[in-house]
C-alpha cells in the first residue's frame, strides 16, 4: 500500500549521515573546493560510516544489509546536502563492490570483495565516462576485443573518481555493437601495461574530488578479470542504480541551496524589508521547495522499481532528466537570490551551481 | 516502508472506474462539449446508483483533510479505510481521464459536502449529507465563495448574513459556483455560501451557511459559457434577503477573532489534491494519445541513451511523462498524508501548483505535437487542453498556491508576504 514513510532503520541511517554531513562535510566544503582536495582523513572517516558498501553479503565478510536502492537514495541525498564531491568520494567503493556482488563469479567475489570489507578505504574505482561530447553509455568508444582467451582494451576514459590513488580500476568497454547488452566490465590493475593514468583533472565543480583520465593502449585483460565471466554484467541495470545515486546527490545539493536561500532572503534587506517578503524572490524559493519534493518522490519511486528487481531504465532515465534540469534551476536560483554576493566564492551557492551543472554528465560516477 | 503499490481495493476500484470512464464518459465527451449545458444523463443516473450503494457516503466524507478530532467521528458512519484520500485521488484521476467536465457533473455532495464534513456538527452532517445516499433523483452539492469583486482574496467577500430572530438573512452575489444550477435548481441539493456576519472583523466574521434548494430569495441568474469543462454547470447566484435557518450555519456561530475561518480553509488541504488528481487524469489522457501516435508511427522513445541524441519529439514526450509523473506522485503523497492524519497544508499546495502548471503545459504540447490533426475538433485532444486549463486556476490559482508554499517555507505570515 502506498507509503512515503522511511522505516526506522532508514531514518536512523538518514540521521547518521546528516550528522556526518554537518560535522565532516559542510564545514570543510568551501576550503576543500578552493584547494581542489578532500579534507585530510576524509576518506577514512567516510569509510568508517560503514554505509557505502553495507550490502556486501556476510558470507564475504560484509555487513549483509539488504540491498535497497531506496535506502541508497535516502543516504545519498544526505551526502549531497553535505557536499556533492565528498558524497561521490564516500560512495566510490560501491562502484566496484556492488557490480562484483551482483555479477561476479564465485572466484571473483572471493578475490575482490575482501578489499571492501577491511578497515581501510579501498583503493578501487570504476571508469565509465569518456572524453567525447556525445558520450553515450549505449555506444561506448572504449573497445574490448577478444584475444587469447581474454580481451584487449583500447580507448579513453575520464572523470574517474579517486583515480589518482586507485590501485584497481573496473573499466567498462564495448564488446561488439551498440547497446547496453554489449558492455562488459574489466578489472585492470594500475600497473597494467598500456594503461596510463593522467594527472588530476581540472573540473568545473566537484573540484575536491580527485578525478583522472585513463588512456588504454591495447591493455590485456586475462579471462578471469572479465567481471561475470562469459555471462558478463547487466550494465543497463548498473546504470539505473547510478542514476538513482546521482539524482539523490542532486536533491541533496538542491536542498542545501534552498535552505541557504531561505536564510539569506529573510535577513537581506532591500527597499525597507527582507527580500523574502517580495514575491519575485519568494516564488523562486517556493519553486525550489516544490521541485525538491518532486525530484525526491521521482527518485524514491524509480529506486523502488529497482528494489522490485526491475531494470527500471525508463523510470530512472525520466527521474534523472527531471532532477538534472531542476537541480540546475534550484542552484542557479540560489545564486540569483543572493545577487552579487551569490557570485562570490566567499559564499557556497556558486559552488553548488558548479556541482549541479555536472549531473547531466556524471553517468556512472556514483552507485547505490 | 516506502511503497508505490496501491492497496488492492484501490487498484480494483481504479480498474472499475477506468472501465466506466471508457464506456460511458468518453462516448459522451464530444457531444456534451459541443452542446454546452446538456446533461450527460446516462452517466448521471448510473453514478447516482453507484453513489447510493455506499460510495456516496465515502465520497461525501473523504474530503475532510488533516487531523480529525475524535469527538467529530460519527460512530454510525461506515469505517473510513486508511486509504480513503488516496482512493479518492485515484478515482478522480480515472474519472477525469474519461472526461473532466462530466466528472464534475457527478451527483455528489462535492465541495458543499466537503464544507459540511469539515465544519458541520454531527447533526448537520446527518441532516445535509444523508440525502446523497438515498432517493430516486440525483442530488448535487455546491459551494459558493467567489464574487464578482473577489476571488483569490476570499476574505474580502461582501455577501452579508444578518441575524434576524431564528434566521440569518443573506444578501449578495456569487459567481463561479460549480454545480450551482444542478444543486439548487435541478435537484433537492444545497449550496454552502460564505458570508460575513460582521464586516468589521475581517476574516473572523466569515461563516458558511447551507442554503437548500427552494429557499426563497436565492435566485439562479444563469450559467457561464466556458473555455472547457463545458459539461459542468458554472452558476451565478444572487441572494436577496434570503432567509436561512440559524441551524444551517455550519459549526459555531461565535466570532472567534483568533481562529477566523481556519476550519473551512482547512478543507482546501483535502480538495486541492483532489483537483490536482483531476488535472492529472486529463494530462494522462493527452499523454497516452501521444504515446499511441508514437507507436503508430513506429517511434520507440529511446530511454537510456544520451539525451542529446533524442529527437525533439522524444524529448518533448519524455518531458511530458516526467512532469506528469512528478505531479501525480506529489498528489498521492498529499493524499497519503491526509489518510495518515498528517498536516498537509504545504503538500496540498505543492501538488496543486505542480499539477495545474504541468498539465496545462502537457495538454498544450500534445495539441502542438499533432499538428493539423491536433487542432481538429474531430478528436478529443484540443478539448483536453481546454479542460485542463481551469485546474491551474480554481481551488486556488497557481500563484496563490505558490504564495502559500512561500509563506510556509519562509515562515512568513499573510502580512509579511503579500
Amino acid at each position: 500500500m502506498y507509503s512515503f514513510e522511511p522505516t526506522e532503520e532508514q531514518q536512523s541511517i538518514i540521521d547518521t549521515v546528516r550528522d556526518f554531513a554537518k560535522t565532516e562535510m559542510r564545514p570543510k566544503s568551501m576550503e576543500a573546493d578552493e584547494k581542489s582536495d578532500l579534507p585530510a582523513g576524509f576518506l577514512q572517516k567516510s569509510w568508517e560510516l560503514g554505509l557505502a558498501v553495507a550490502g556486501i553479503p556476510e558470507a564475504y565478510g560484509g555487513s549483509g544489509i539488504e540491498r535497497s536502492a531506496v535506502t541508497g537514495a535516502l543516504l545519498a541525498e544526505e551526502l549531497g546536502y553535505g557536499d556533492v564531491a565528498m558524497g561521490i568520494a564516500t560512495l566510490a567503493p560501491a562502484l566496484v563492490a556492488y557490480p562484483v556482488v551482483d555479477y561476479g563469479t564465485e572466484e571473483q567475489k572471493t578475490k575482490y570483495l575482501p578489499l571492501f570489507t577491511g578497515s581501510g578505504f579501498p583503493k578501487a574505482t570504476a571508469a565509465v565516462l569518456e572524453p567525447t561530447w556525445d558520450f553515450d553509455p549505449t555506444e561506448l568508444t572504449t573497445i574490448a576485443t577478444k584475444k587469447d582467451g581474454g580481451y584487449v582494451l583500447s580507448g579513453k576514459k575520464c572523470l574517474v573518481p579517486l583515480g589518482s590513488t586507485a590501485e584497481l580500476f573496473l573499466i567498462y568497454a564495448r564488446d561488439g555493437g551498440p547497446g547496453y547488452e554489449n558492455v562488459r566490465a574489466f578489472f585492470v590493475p594500475r600497473s597494467a601495461a598500456g594503461l596510463t593514468v593522467s594527472e588530476k583533472e581540472k573540473n568545473m565543480g566537484v573540484k575536491e574530488l580527485d578525478t583522472v583520465g585513463l588512456t588504454l593502449n591495447d591493455v590485456k585483460v586475462p579471462k578471469e578479470a572479465v567481471l561475470g565471466g562469459d555471462k558478463g554484467v547487466n550494465f543497463e541495470r548498473i546504470m539505473s542504480y547510478s542514476r538513482v545515486a546521482l539524482s539523490s546527490l542532486a536533491i541533496g545539493v538542491s536542498r542545501a541551496a534552498m535552505d541557504h536561500s531561505i536564510t539569506y532572503a529573510k535577513e537581506r534587506y532591500a527597499f525597507g524589508e527582507p527580500i523574502g517578503q517580495r514575491q519575485a524572490v519568494a516564488f523562486m524559493i517556493a519553486d525550489m521547495a516544490l521541485e525538491i519534493d518532486a525530484m525526491r518522490v521521482m527518485a524514491w519511486e524509480a529506486a523502488w522499481h529497482l528494489d522490485k528487481g526491475e531494470t527500471a531504465t525508463k523510470e530512472t532515465f525520466l527521474m534523472k532528466m527531471y532532477s538534472d534540469k531542476n537541480a540546475l534551476k534550484v542552484t542557479d536560483n540560489a545564486v540569483q537570490v543572493m545577487g552579487g554576493h551569490g557570485y562570490i566564492r566567499e559564499n557556497p551557492v556558486e559552488g553548488w551551481l558548479r556541482h549541479a551543472r555536472g549531473f547531466t554528465t556524471f553517468d556512472g560516477m556514483a552507485l547505490v | 516502508m516506502i511503497d508505490f503499490e496501491h492497496h488492492p481495493v484501490v487498484q480494483q476500484t481504479g480498474m472499475m472506474i477506468s472501465q466506466m470512464a471508457e464506456s460511458m464518459m468518453r462516448p459522451a465527451a464530444r457531444e456534451v462539449d459541443e452542446h454546452e449545458h446538456t446533461d450527460p444523463t446516462a452517466y448521471i443516473n448510473f453514478m447516482w446508483d453507484v453513489m447510493k450503494s455506499g460510495a456516496g457516503g465515502a465520497a461525501a466524507t473523504q474530503f475532510t483533510g488533516g487531523p480529525k478530532k475524535k469527538k467529530d467521528e460519527d460512530p454510525n458512519a461506515p469505517k473510513k479505510p486508511g486509504f480513503g484520500n488516496v482512493l479518492g485521488a485515484v478515482s478522480i484521476e480515472m474519472m477525469s481521464w474519461g472526461d473532466a467536465g462530466i466528472y464534475l457533473a457527478t451527483p455528489v455532495a462535492g465541495l458543499g459536502g466537503a464544507a459540511v464534513a469539515a465544519a458541520g456538527t454531527d447533526e448537520q452532517k446527518e441532516r445535509f449529507l444523508k440525502r446523497f445516499q438515498e432517493g430516486d433523483k440525483p442530488i448535487w452539492g455546491a459551494m459558493a465563495i467567489t464574487e464578482p469583486g473577489c476571488g483569490s482574496d476570499s476574505a474580502a467577500i461582501t455577501t452579508t448574513a444578518t441575524k434576524d430572530g431564528d434566521f440569518y438573512v443573506l444578501n449578495g452575489h456569487k459567481i463561479f459556483v460549480t454545480s450551482g444550477k444542478r444543486a439548487i435548481a435541478d435537484s433537492n441539493g444545497f449550496v454552502v455560501v460564505w458570508a460575513t456576519v460582521d464586516k468589521n472583523v475581517g476574516r473572523a466574521g466569515i461563516k458558511s451557511f447551507v442554503v437548500e434548494a427552494g429557499t426563497p430569495g436565492m435566485i439562479l441568474l444563469g450559467v457561464e459559457k466556458k473555455h472547457g469543462i463545458r459539461a459542468s454547470d458554472t452558476a451565478q447566484i444572487v441572494f436577496e434577503n434570503c432567509r436561512v435557518p440559524k441551524e444551517n450555519l455550519l459549526g459555531s456561530a461565535e466570532v472567534d477573532l483568533n481562529k477566523g475561518f481556519k476550519g473551512v480553509m482547512a478543507t482546501f488541504d483535502a480538495t486541492r489534491p483532489a483537483v490536482a488528481a483531476s488535472a492529472i487524469g486529463i494530462g494522462r489522457a493527452a499523454l497516452e494519445f501521444i504515446q499511441a501516435e508514437f507507436a503508430k508511427q513506429g517511434i520507440k522513445p529511446r530511454y537510456g541513451t544520451n539525451p542529446h541524441k533524442l529527437t525533439a519529439r522524444e524529448r518533448d514526450l519524455m518531458d511530458m511523462e516526467a512532469n506528469l509523473k512528478a505531479a501525480w506522485l506529489l498528489t498521492l503523497k498529499a493524499a497519503w498524508m491526509s489518510d495518515n492524519k498528517k498536516h498537509n497544508n504545504l503538500e496540498a499546495s505543492i501538488c496543486k501548483a505542480k499539477a495545474g502548471l504541468a498539465v496545462t503545459q502537457i495538454t498544450q504540447k500534445a495539441v502542438e505535437l499533432m499538428g493539423p490533426l491536433g487542432y481538429s475538433r474531430e478528436i478529443l485532444l484540443e478539448k483536453w487542453m481546454r479542460d485542463a486549463k481551469i485546474n491551474d486556476i480554481f481551488e486556488g490559482t497557481q500563484q496563490i498556491n505558490m504564495l502559500i508554499i512561500a509563506r510556509r517555507v519562509l515562515g512568513y505570515s499573510r502580512d509579511q508576504l503579500k
